[in-house]
Formats: structure tokens, sequence, C-alpha cells
């Protein structure tokens, strides 16, 4: 396996299962383990039938197993909380961590748009923001490459089954970390985000607004082709990844619709905020990996 | 029906609610008028912010002529007896907003979610209470639910510290029995302490009646909006539900010609447009649609040439949440696109 790293993955939930299914088809990543903390977690279950190794004591029970299965890649699918000890206790044995929670130790990272700034090979931790950033983040970005954007306004609507407790029990922090990466990585002065729930039933395939304020009046051909561009790039790990409507231009605003569907791999298909989460992380991981292995 | 010396507090949403119809466009100087004008008419509660609530001022929503914060630094100092109170979304404002608004001198903070998402009220409901503000969760679009399922909602909210709880007839969809319905199962499953609201839109001209069905029911507070200005076909008109109150003997503590001159003098001459249920406000309340949707609608009509009523008719049928102005848009260019 010489053209694979060894990766670890920690939270057996919904994300991390997803997570574990798209790493078996990766050609740089070989998932070998999954760390949980409840025995009878259907999620290490499900992992151990598909031949991963399980610890259901977290990862201070896994630490061993971690040098014996040279782990060089965590993906961190836990709470904000738990991820900082995690990476107290991997980032000393070598792992660089995927960090899919909000805790956002490490720099945030958008695939398309900013992991080639961040050195991959001497990463050792990485965010990779919300969903609602990995999906619009890439259109601002689309937008303020060709350019200057003093405002970049983004609106993520999911269905009401795709979106967790920890979410729901600190919305603000989705609101805060998506706006302010829209600053970050996205290119714009100032940013926002919104983020609206909806029960409807069958459930509703994310969508995104994507609205942009160009300082100058905007050069409505070169952006049109950033952002198909962009979207493209989106589309190497999300094939759902649709622009739906837009570029739209109105004076200084520039307005992209989009539609995110999950390719179903654990999580249902309308669970495209999920899956683009998964799909960004493994995706980071693998040019991690590429660098590592150089 | 008999609510004779029943007490019910009145809430005006017209420089909240009324921001939908103005486009947030209106002015410091109009917004203290009105809002010290209801305070000499003795209207207890004053809802003041971006119609979308605080941190509402968003290119999706549309850019208040002001901020939340210069227009609650204008009104409240201005009151004599009316508390103000402040509308937040979660997913739209943060509880760095609420903490803003508190230190301005809102006095009550109402947690909006959709009928069915109020577990993400916990944050901002449980800091409100800490705070020792009138703390109100406010399940939106409650038509979409039973009865059952909004009580479990409006239990979770009360969980979190919630004092009072409204349902909320976002879409100007329901008819009397239906409030007597949800009301009164709230009243009588809730803890006698917590409060209960109704908040309706005229989109079938039921708003007075309605609430009436609201406080037969059991429901304390009452919103409405002086001359009606609120999204859709406006909320229930306050001065008409003063007058009929006062035929029926309840108690309101609100001065029938004051409200109605604030009503006339100052709110009607300001609208934008009349308010009133034309045909697109209508089909908001008989297809259940979000009232802030109307002038959306009416703006993709006029530059697509894709009717409103076919747009809000198919949100309709999309299950669309209050919030998703930005699915009008995308919606009335596909439509546009088929045409």
């Amino acid at each position: 396996m010489s053209n694979k790293i060894n990766a670890a993955i920690i939270g057996p939930g919904n994300i991390g299962t997803d997570l574990l299914y798209k790493a078996l088809r990766s050609e740089r990543i070989n998932p070998v383990l999954m760390i949980g903390v409840d025995p009878a977690s259907e999620g290490l279950k499900r992992a151990d039938k598909l031949g991963i190794k399980t610890c259901a004591t977290g990862v201070e029970g896994a630490l061993a197993l971690i040098r014996e299965l040279n782990i060089g890649i965590a993906f961190d699918a836990t709470s904000a909380y738990a991820h900082k000890a995690n990476a107290e206790k991997l980032n000393p044995l070598g792992v660089t961590m995927v960090d899919l929670t909000p805790a956002a130790i490490g720099p945030f990272c958008v695939p398309p748009v900013n992991l080639d700034k961040l050195e991959p090979g001497k990463l050792n931790n990485v965010n990779m923001v919300t969903c609602g950033g990995q999906a619009t983040i890439p259109m601002v970005a689309a937008v303020s490459q060709v350019q200057a954007v003093s405002y970049a306004e983004i609106v993520a609507t999911v269905s009401s089954r795709s979106v967790g407790p920890g979410t729901r029990q600190n919305i603000d922090e989705f609101t805060r970390t998506t706006a302010s990466a829209v600053e970050s990585v996205g290119g714009a002065s100032q940013g926002k985000a919104i983020i609206i729930i909806n029960p409807a039933e069958p459930p509703l395939i994310m969508r995104d607004t994507i609205h942009c304020l160009c300082e100058q009046q905007p050069d409505e051909q070169a952006i049109t082709e950033s952002v198909l561009k962009m979207v493209e790039k989106v589309q190497a790990y999300v094939p759902g990844y649709r622009l739906k409507n837009g570029p739209v231009f109105d004076g200084h605003k520039v307005s992209i619709y989009l539609e995110v569907e999950g390719r179903g791999d654990f999580l249902p298909n309308y669970a495209g905020n999920l899956d683009i989460m998964t799909a960004a992380g493994l995706h980071t991981a693998e040019l991690i990996a590429q660098h590592k292995l150089a | 029906m008999n609510l004779t010396n029943k007490t019910v507090t009145l809430h005006d949403m017209s420089l909240r609610d009324g921001m939908h119809a103005k486009q947030h466009q209106i002015s410091l100087q109009q917004m203290v008028d009105i809002a010290t004008g209801l305070d000499q008419a003795g209207m207890p509660m004053i809802e003041v912010t971006h119609g979308d609530g605080l941190g509402g001022a968003s290119l999706n929503y549309g850019f208040a002529a002001h901020s939340d914060e210069d227009y609650l630094k204008a009104v409240i100092p201005k009151l004599r007896q009316a508390k103000v109170s402040a509308l937040l979304l979660p997913g739209i404002g943060t509880v760095d907003h609420l903490r803003m608004a508190r230190d301005l001198g809102v006095s009550c903070i109402r947690v909006a979610t959709h009928c069915t998402e109020a577990d993400v009220s916990e944050q901002h409901i449980g800091l409100s209470a800490k705070l020792g503000l009138d703390t109100v969760g406010f399940l939106m679009m409650a038509h979409m639910i039973s009865a059952e399922q909004l009580l479990e909602q409006a239990k979770l909210m009360e969980s979190y510290g919630a004092n009072c709880i409204y349902c909320t007839d976002s879409a100007g969809f329901m008819l009397p029995d239906e409030v007597t319905a949800k009301i009164g199962l709230l009243r009588r499953e809730l803890s006698d302490e917590t409060e209960i609201g109704f908040h309706g839109h005229h989109n079938l001209a039921m708003g007075v009646a309605n609430s009436l069905a609201a406080i037969e029911a059991g429901a304390a507070r009452i919103d409405g909006s002086v001359a009606g200005l609120g999204a859709g076909a406006g909320n229930t008109p306050l001065e008409v539900l003063v007058a009929v109150l006062d035929r029926m003997g309840a108690r309101h503590n609100i001065d029938l010609y004051k409200i109605m001159d604030v009503a006339e003098d100052l709110v009607v001459p300001m609208m934008d447009q009349p308010i009133r249920v034309d045909r697109d406000a209508l089909t908001l309340g008989y297809a259940g649609v979000y009232s802030s949707f109307l002038l959306f609608a009416k703006r993709a009509e006029a530059r697509h040439g894709v009717s409103a009523r076919d747009i809000l008719v198919e949100l309709g049928k999309r299950g669309t949440v209050g919030g998703q102005e930005d699915m009008i848009e995308d919606l009335a260019l596909d439509m546009a696109r088929k045409k």
C-alpha cells in the first residue's frame, strides 16, 4: 500500500460513516480504523463489517493502535470540544488532523480555493469550515478572483432531516464561522451567512444562493467564465454540485443559485450539505497524502 | 362569544412586520412618530427591527434604511410606558444581536423559528431568559402542523426558558376554528405561568376574527399592526381590533381614538401601496405561503413576466418556509425559461 496513507476516522456517526464509504474508494487514503466511544454504536458495527478495525474507547484508548497501524491522517467528525483534545493527542504522533467539527484550530480549507496555498505537505491540522461554507465559498472566490468583492452573502437552505443536534444547539456557530470564511477564504471584504432549515417531505436537496457586491461594475463575461470553471472544480469531488441559475447581474450585484445533491454513499442524496463536507474532507486528505507520499 | 373583562396585551408590529411592506425603508423620524403616537395611545408593547428581525439587513431580504441599532436608539428613549421588543430568527440573527438589543433597552426578545424547528432556539431563548428579559418563543407558519405537533415544539421552547409561546399564522391561512384548537391546546397543556400569544395576518381577512378566537381560547397577547401595516395583506389591524374589543368589554388599556389617529394620520400616508387583500396577498392566505414573499413575487413578476400568483402557488406546493426569499428569484428564472 505504498501509494496510500493509512487513516483513522474519529466519530462513527452519520458523517464518519459516510466518510468511510467514500474513503474506501480512494486511491490515496486507506481507511483502517474507526474510533468511537460507545461499544454498542451502530457506526462501529458497520465499520467492523466493512473490515475496518474499531476502537470504542476514544482516541486515548486507540493510541497504541494508531502507532501500530501507522496512521498518518485522522478525520475528526466528533465535536469542537472533543476535537481540541483529540488533536493534542494525535499531532505529537505525526498525525495530520482533518477537522470536520467547528473547532477551527487549524486554518480553514475549501479545497478548490485555498488548499494549494496551505502547503498541504506541512499541515498538521486543517478545518473544513461548514457545509454552507464548502458549498458557497468556491462561488464567492470565483467572483473575487475576477474583481474586488466588497460584500458577499450566502444563504444555505437545508432539509430538516440533515441537520443534527450539534448544529441545532449552536446555530450561531454556523453563521459566524461561515461568514468569517466567506471573508478569509472567499475573498470578500465583508461576509454574511444565513441558514434556513426546511422540513418539507420528501426532503429538499440542499440549495444555496450566493450574492456578491462588486466594488466596480461586474465584468459579466469574466465572472461567468470563472464561475463555470469553479463549478467544474467542485464537481470533481461532488458530482451533484449544480449551477441552477446565474450568475445573474443586477448593477454591482452578482447572484448565483446552486443545488447540491449528495452521492448517497451512506447519507441520503438530499443531504448534499453533509456530503459536501465529507467529500471536501476526503479530497483535502488526498492532497495531503499526495504531498506526504511525494 | 364572551370576552367581557378578559385582559389582553396588544403588541404592535407596524415598525417590524410593517418594514416588509415598506421594503425596510421606514425613516427614523417615522419610527419615532409612530412609536410615540402608539405610546400615548396606551400600546403596551411595540416591536422595532428590520422586518426579518435583528441582523435581517441583507441582500437577500433587503437592507433597511437604518441599522437595527439606530432604530432602537432613536425609539426607546422617547417612550413613556411602552416596552420595545425585538424579533430574532436563529440562522439570521445571533446572540450578539440579542446582547446589543438588550444593551439598548429592549425588554422583550422574541425568538422565531419555523414551527417544526424549535430546537434551534435553545441558545437564544436560554440567553434571553438568563438576561432576565421577557422571552417569547415564536412558532412561525403554525398552520403547517397539527395542534399536537405545535404543542411538542412549544414545550421545547418553554423548557429553554420562554415565558410566552406564540402560535404564529405567518401565511394568514388559519380560520378561527383552527386558532381555537391550537391556542386552546397550548393553553391547557403548557405551564400556567407561560403566556400564550397569537400573531395573525389578514390575507383571508381573518385577522380580527382569529384574534378574538385566540383570546377566547386563552391567548393573553395578541399581535397586530396599526393600520395593518405588515407583510402580505398586513397584520391584524389594531385600531379595528381595539374597537371590537371595546364593544365586547375586553380590557386592553388602549385609547381607541388615539390609535385611530395614529393609523389615519401617520401610517396610512406613508404606505407605498394600499395594504389590502389584493390578488397576490389573497393567494398567500389561500395557498399557505409566508406573507413577506408578497413583494418579492411581485418584483419577480415584473422582471421575468411570470405571474406572481403562479410563483406563490408553486412555493406553497414546495413547502417553502419563512426566510426562503432567495427561492423566489430562482424559481421565477426557472419558470420564465419554461415559458
